[in-house]
């Protein structure tokens, strides 16, 4: 099976211009005659289906949720990136393009990442022209603030709240379809699996979490927007009901997974605080802009933020700023991540052991408390609610947290996986940040992919097949898939074992972060593979999922997803085995420089790694997209 | 800590529902609320009862997911969601007692899980700036004086949890309502359609079956993020002006 990427030839600068010319085009009066699915309203959902809506295409959305408002987009914090240059600081696409590649560590197409920062600023100019109220300075126009791996301001924000103000922009738009008859949307409903007849994806299978029912949807194309996979991890800064069942479904019938092992471990995040803990919370990157990351220099234990005041300045490890000069507090998010835990791992960690300071201490000095507020108030607050601290006394304790996927369905230029007519959009896909995010990218790659990407490529599948070319869910292929999702959930109910579905999934999270986490080893990953047989073996045999798959039903849902993120668990780690090199968020012990940052190895993993199901217990098959660089030069990340 | 709970179990939206009592026996201080009730659920299971069933999704008091009417209160006794609301709240010993939302457009479904889609339905009666993806100025072409900018985000802040409406005697949710005028209301994008917006809004929450305000500000009291009644009375100023040079109301929002 040949991999093909589709990037356009030509100049970086041309190659999108080009291919959106040489895309064929629906015409106006055909395009109601088209049926498109798509699948999650988060930012990449919603922006996807309404500007679908808008072309004239019949859209059919699902989410599991209530509303589509509060698919998980909403939780954002921090900001969303666009080349603006509005401050005059020498930004330009070209720069954004090139801070994306190297903070992906050389991991993600050029081409894909180009249009990304490209399509950021339209990004901007569509929101406000929504209504979206980002922050303004005095003057009336917009603001600015710095993020984690860049030199320039270029993060447009809405107080700690950007998410919330983009996925709410996103959701009138979408709103505004569904009044106009052109989006049918489906709240609390589950997608189950995907249906491919002749090769080609024609629909999609669901639970009506209410009732219960499976029910069948036909369509000429259909759209995954469906997030990320880091629960599964189980504590992570994920929402609850974020899950990996829709792209794995999609998965098991064919459609490729890429780059399963790049997780993005957030340097700031509350800390665990107990047993019972359910998600961990983040605090915003974009506190690193002000705070300063330390811990003491000898170690102190149990040290707790209110004392951290009386340990004298010579006393203290000021670790990040102390090793990367130049980027300081603000490096990437995996190096910094790195930090805390080699501190921690030192015997120097503060709190339980497992937490670094996050210090506002200078800056309140330096700005005053007012000004802080005003920035990060309503983080400083959630601080505050959380653990009980107030971090406008001493500094806020923090420690890395699973928070986001790079990896995902392996996708094309024109965001369409493997089998034709099936798309992957937002975190859902692996495209564009290679084996590391920066901050405020991944609400500028959702908002890409649903605004300016898909409406355009998803035309040219549309125009080629016809509209003749639609497969009714009479189709006995449909029959078979409703039966199948059926009798998993009779399967599940009727285990009746004795182990509640989150003992097993918190089992599955705390193999995970143990060997597959922020850093990895040959032998570990060995031993992560065999223990996650194991759960997945006592899954299905000792499960307890009581009530019936007739009514609403929290524990079965969860133990549908649970099932799934089992199986990915375990594809994780072959992906992570495979991986012999270090990047970005993948750290392999086995592979570092003499100052032990992460060493790549470019001649032999410049590859996305795009793994092939090939049936129950069987090992997946790996293809290689091999990765060409015309524009930049591969260096080792340095932000010393 | 040891906690006993009385909590509102109800099979279906079409079964009769009752109080059942539990005791939570290993609360910690640092727990959410939420984290109890998973706590809770999970001894339940192992004794072969159902887990109660509740809403919940990011747990960072952000997608409005969450409810739960706890000690006659939405959200519990502080001014924040359910999820972020942590056991120290609470005394050693103490019977708290958890329903779901109570309003005649918001109902039960099962336990403490009720329907909310009537908010939606008043979304897209209007709630958005009537613009196609693409083609727009350049953002910065509209300018907007910071403290108009602020003003707007901070109605843009809600949630729409509808804390406001189950705190209200009549099952308001003028607040929730008001909060989206305000913000369009405010902003030089939300100019052009601002009567018709209005109005659409208000028919749609009408027809959704919400009380009317009777100037009690529970709702505001209440709100987890502090949205203002001065919405309400923007919201009223919109919507009479708006009557007075009546536009036509069509059914459904949108309009091309
Ligand atoms: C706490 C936090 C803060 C963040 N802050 C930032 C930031 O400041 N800047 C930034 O750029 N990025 C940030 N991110 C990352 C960013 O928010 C996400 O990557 C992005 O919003 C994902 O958008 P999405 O549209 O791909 O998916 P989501 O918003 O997760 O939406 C997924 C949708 O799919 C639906 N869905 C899922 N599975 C199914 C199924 N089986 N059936 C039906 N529907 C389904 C859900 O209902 C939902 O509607 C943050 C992430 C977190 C967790
Ligand atoms: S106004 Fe406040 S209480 Fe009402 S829905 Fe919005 S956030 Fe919730
Ligand atoms: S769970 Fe999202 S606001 Fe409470």
């Amino acid at each position: 099976m040949n991999l093909d990427s589709k990037i356009p030839e030509g100049p970086l600068a041309e190659k999108w211009t080009k291919h959106k010319f040489n895309l064929k085009l629906v015409n106006p009066a055909n395009k109601r005659k088209y049926e498109v699915i798509v699948v999650g309203t988060g930012l990449a959902g919603a922006s996807a289906a309404a500007s679908l809506g808008e072309l004239g295409y019949n859209v059919k959305a699902f989410c599991f949720q209530d509303s589509p408002r509060r698919a998980h987009s909403i939780a954002a914090q921090g900001g969303i990136n666009a080349a603006k240059n509005y401050q005059n600081d020498g930004d330009s696409i070209y720069r954004l393009f090139y801070d994306t590649i190297k903070g992906g560590d050389y991991r993600a197409r050029e081409g894909n990442v180009y249009r990304l920062a490209e399509s950021s600023v339209s990004i901007i100019d569509q929101c406000v022209a929504q209504g979206v109220p980002f922050a303004r300075e005095y003057g009336g126009l917009l603001a600015n603030r710095s993020f984690g791996g860049a030199q320039v301001s270029r993060t447009f924000y809405a107080r700690g709240q950007t998410g919330q103000q983009l996925l709410l922009g996103a959701y009138g738009a979408l709103n505004r379809q569904i009044a106009n008859g052109k989006v049918k949307m489906y709240s609390r409903t589950e997608m189950l699996d995907v249906v491919i007849v002749d090769g080609k994806a024609r629909g999609i299978i669901t639970r009506d979490l209410l009732t219960g029912k499976i029910e069948s949807h036909s369509a000429h194309a259909v759209l995954l927007c469906t997030g990320g996979y880091g629960n599964v991890f189980y504590l992570s800064t994920n929402a609850k009901g974020s899950n990996v069942t829709a792209a794995w479904r999609a998965h098991k019938r064919g459609a490729f997974f890429g780059n399963p092992c790049f997780t993005q471990i957030h340097p700031t995040c509350i800390p665990v605080s107990g047993d019972h803990q359910s998600k961990l919370t983040l605090m915003s990157e974009s506190l690193r802009n002000d705070g300063r990351v330390w811990v003491p220099k000898k170690p102190m234990p149990g040290l707790k933020g209110a004392d951290a005041m009386k340990v004298p300045e010579a006393d203290r490890d000021y670790f990040l700023e102390r090793k990367y000069p130049s980027f300081g507090n603000l490096v990437p998010r995996d190096v910094a991540s790195r930090n805390a835990k080699i501190v921690c791992d030192e015997g120097r960690g503060v709190g339980s052991g497992l937490a670094v300071f996050l210090d506002f201490t200078d800056a309140i000095k330096r700005d005053g408390e007012a000004t802080i507020r005003a920035k990060y108030g309503n983080l400083f607050d959630m601080y505050a609610q959380i653990t009980g601290d107030n971090p406008y006394k001493g500094p806020m304790m923090i420690y890395p947290a699973v928070h986001y996927t790079m990896g995902g369905l392996w996708v094309d230029y024109n965001l369409m996986t493997n089998v034709p007519g099936l798309y992957a959009l937002g975190e859902a896909n692996f495209s564009d940040h290679g084996a590391n995010r920066l901050g405020a990218s991944a609400l500028m790659q959702g908002l890409a992919d649903g605004y300016f990407v898909i409406p355009y490529t998803v035309g040219d599948y549309l125009a080629n097949i016809g509209w003749a070319d639609k497969v009714s869910t009479d189709h006995p292929a449909f029959k078979e898939a409703i039966q199948q999702s059926i009798d998993r959930m009779n399967k599940l109910i009727n285990i009746k074992g004795k182990k509640t579905v989150d003992e097993f999934h918190r089992q599955l999270g705390l193999t995970m972060w143990e060997y597959c986490g922020m850093s990895r080893s040959e032998q570990g990953l060995k031993k992560a593979k065999q223990i996650i047989q194991d759960i997945k073996k006592e899954f299905w045999t000792n499960v307890n999922v009581l009530g019936t798959a007739n009514e609403l039903n929290q524990e079965l849902e969860k133990a549908n997803r649970v099932a799934d993120f089992i199986e990915l668990g375990e594809l994780m780690v072959d992906d992570a085995l495979d991986r012999k090199e270090s990047c970005g968020g993948h750290f392999r012990e086995e592979s570092q420089t003499p100052e032990g940052e992460a060493l790549r190895k470019d001649d032999e993993y410049a590859y996305v790694a795009a793994w092939e199901y090939k049936g129950e217990n069987q090992p997946e098959q790996l293809h290689k997209e091999e990765l060409k660089f015309e524009n930049v030069k591969l260096t080792q990340r340095s932000y010393k | 800590m040891k906690i006993k709970l009385k909590v509102w179990r109800q099979k279906g939206p079409n079964a009769k529902g009752e109080f059942k009592t539990y005791n939570v026996d290993h609360a910690s201080p640092d727990m959410s609320f939420l984290e109890m009730i998973d706590v809770l659920n999970g001894e339940l299971i192992r004794k072969g009862e159902e887990a109660i069933a509740f809403d919940h999704d990011c747990r960072e008091g952000i997608c409005g997911m969450c409810s739960l009417y706890i000690n006659g209160h939405p959200h519990g006794p502080l001014q924040t969601t359910t999820c972020q609301l942590h056991m120290r709240t609470f005394k050693d010993g103490e019977t708290i007692t958890v329903e779901p939302w109570r309003a005649q457009a918001f109902p039960v479904i099962k336990d403490l899980v009720v329907d909310r889609s009537a908010f939606d339905r008043i979304q897209q009666a209007g709630g958005y700036v009537n613009v196609n993806t693409g083609g727009v100025p350049d953002a910065n072409e509209i300018p907007i004086p910071k403290k108009i900018a602020d003003e707007a985000f901070d109605a843009a802040t809600c949630i729409g949890c509808g804390a406001c409406v189950a705190a209200c005697k009549n099952a308001s949710a003028m607040l929730f309502v008001s909060a989206k005028i305000s913000q369009f209301a405010l902003l030089p994008q939300g100019q052009v359609e601002r009567k018709e917006r209005a109005e659409k809004m208000v028919a749609q929450m009408d027809a959704e079956g919400f009380g009317s305000c009777t100037n009690t500000y529970a709702c505001e009291a209440e709100c987890p993020k502090g949205i203002k009644v001065a919405n309400i009375a923007r919201m009223n100023r919109e919507y009479l002006g708006a009557m007075l040079t009546s536009y036509e109301v069509g059914s459904g929002g949108g309009g091309e």
